[in-house]
């Protein structure tokens, strides 16, 4: 199968086989114009298989939200069909509107403005809690 | 600027100091009554509170101090629906430090992120109540004479009570504690409080629904109310509330140095027929609450360069 490599825009490689539709979905990438890939099931000699995405615009992506669905991705920035930059992403300390509280007895349920944020608070069991009422995230 | 939100805002050093300046309160009253003489505290209570809010009034005239607030949230804007934020924000204006009580859990945390004065959380939902933990401190302090070594069981609602989550997560920095933990099945302690505050710390704890098989190895029982505010369910309110009653009878096999602590108020689940038992420390402990809501008011005053 052959995807066009792209001129100015980013791989997200590395992903975990089955999460690239959620890293899509979280990312926000159905409401760009741009051509945009997720590739399945890609053999791997390291993961076996893997799941890559190709964005072809150089926009900003949140790096926490890859970060938080599948720490250990990789994401490669291409500039004129070369690769630039290579970032190894790490799971982030803090979450902000990226995932939401679901205590009802939390602030953030009755406080529309609030900025819903989660705190990495056990990173050997990838655990997220709510700042305000330390609901654990799902 | 420093604030009281969670009783884990303070190190062991802060709290023993805490305890230092109550005692030193309890013994000399005299010596504090004009010491914050000029300084406002608001108290900003959104649900009910009897015991809290005028432990925190009475904390403050004592300090020769003043007091403004509400006590009860039809009574303010947020009726109007302003936010917690904007609403600390313009206290700020008003006061030097502000004690509030609010239903949903994390909004003081919100307003300390808004306010420019410090803020103390006066419980927020099932959460925290670290006001309730200084109380209880000071009250084990002055018993037992320390924090380590002792073994406590905690009875009743364990899974909404949040003094109890405060006061295992205050302990839990000593050595040699032993917890019982002593509930109905459906009110059993929250799995997070146990595994963050006890299992990873390695401390031992037993998880029991028998209260007089407990009893005999308590240094201190920590009585807890069923609280019907925190239940969605009337129906299952009314299954569990009767569910552990502390009566002389079931005393019989307690050490003769155990103390009885509750959070107050109770309804039925410690019978009167044992305030006067020498055991009996809650009413001991509401006196305590004022001490140490006096020495803490005088902390963050100070820690905020207004005192």
């Amino acid at each position: 199968m052959n995807i066009d490599s792209i001129q100015n825009g980013i791989v997200i490689d590395h992903i975990t086989a089955g999460l690239g539709m959620r890293l899509y979905d979280l990312l926000g990438l159905e409401k760009l114009d741009c051509s945009v890939a997720i590739i399945k099931n890609v053999h791997s000699d390291k993961q076996g298989k893997k799941d890559i995405i190709k964005i072809d615009a150089d926009i900003p992506v949140n790096l926490d939200v890859i970060g938080y669905v599948d720490p250990g991705v990789t994401v490669n920035i291409i500039q004129g069909g070369v690769l630039v930059e290579k970032k190894r992403i790490d799971m982030p300390e803090t979450l902000t509107n990226v995932i939401f509280c679901k205590n009802p007895r939390c602030i953030t349920s009755c406080e529309q403005e609030l900025k819903h944020v989660f705190v990495l608070t056990d990173r050997k069991h990838k655990v997220y809690r709510c700042l305000y009422c330390e609901t654990k995230a799902n | 600027m420093r604030h009281l939100i969670n009783i884990l805002d303070f190190t062991t050093e802060e709290l023993l100091e805490l305890v230092d300046v109550a005692n030193d309160i309890i013994a000399d009253p005299k010596k504090y009554s004009e010491v914050c003489h000029g300084k406002k505290l608001a108290t900003l209570f959104f649900e009910p509170s009897t015991r809290t809010r005028l432990s925190f009034e009475a904390a403050m005239y004592e300090l020769g101090g003043n007091v403004i607030g509400f006590s009860a949230a039809q009574n303010s804007s947020a009726a109007k629906g302003e936010s917690v934020a904007d609403t600390a924000k313009t206290i700020s204006c008003y006061a030097d430090i502000i004690a509030m009580r609010h239903p949903k859990e994390g909004a003081p945390l919100v307003a300390a992120n808004a306010a420019s004065i410090p803020v103390i959380n006066a419980g927020d939902g099932g959460h925290n109540h670290p006001t309730q933990t200084l109380a209880d401190l000071l009250t084990i302090y002055r018993e037992k004479g320390r924090f380590d070594h002792l073994t406590v069981g905690l009875c009743g609602d364990l899974k909404f009570g949040r003094t109890v989550h405060s006061l295992i997560s205050a302990l839990s920095r000593y050595e040699g504690l032993n917890f019982v933990l002593i509930s109905p099945e459906e009110l059993k302690l929250p799995s997070y409080v146990k595994k963050d505050a006890l299992k990873e710390k390695g401390i031992p704890y037993t998880q029991t629904t028998d209260l007089e098989g407990a009893m005999p190895e308590l240094d201190i029982l920590y009585m807890t109310r069923v609280q019907r505010e925190r239940f969605f369910n009337e129906e299952d309110y009314l299954r569990l509330k009767d569910s552990y009653i502390l009566t002389p009878d079931k005393l019989k096999n307690a050490k003769p140095d155990l103390s009885i602590l509750h959070p107050l108020p109770r309804v039925n689940e410690i019978s009167v027929a044992i305030d006067d038992d020498p055991r009996a420390c809650y009413f001991k402990q509401v006196l305590n609450g004022k001490y140490m809501r006096m020495a803490l008011i005088m902390k963050l005053l100070k820690e905020a360069g207004t005192l």
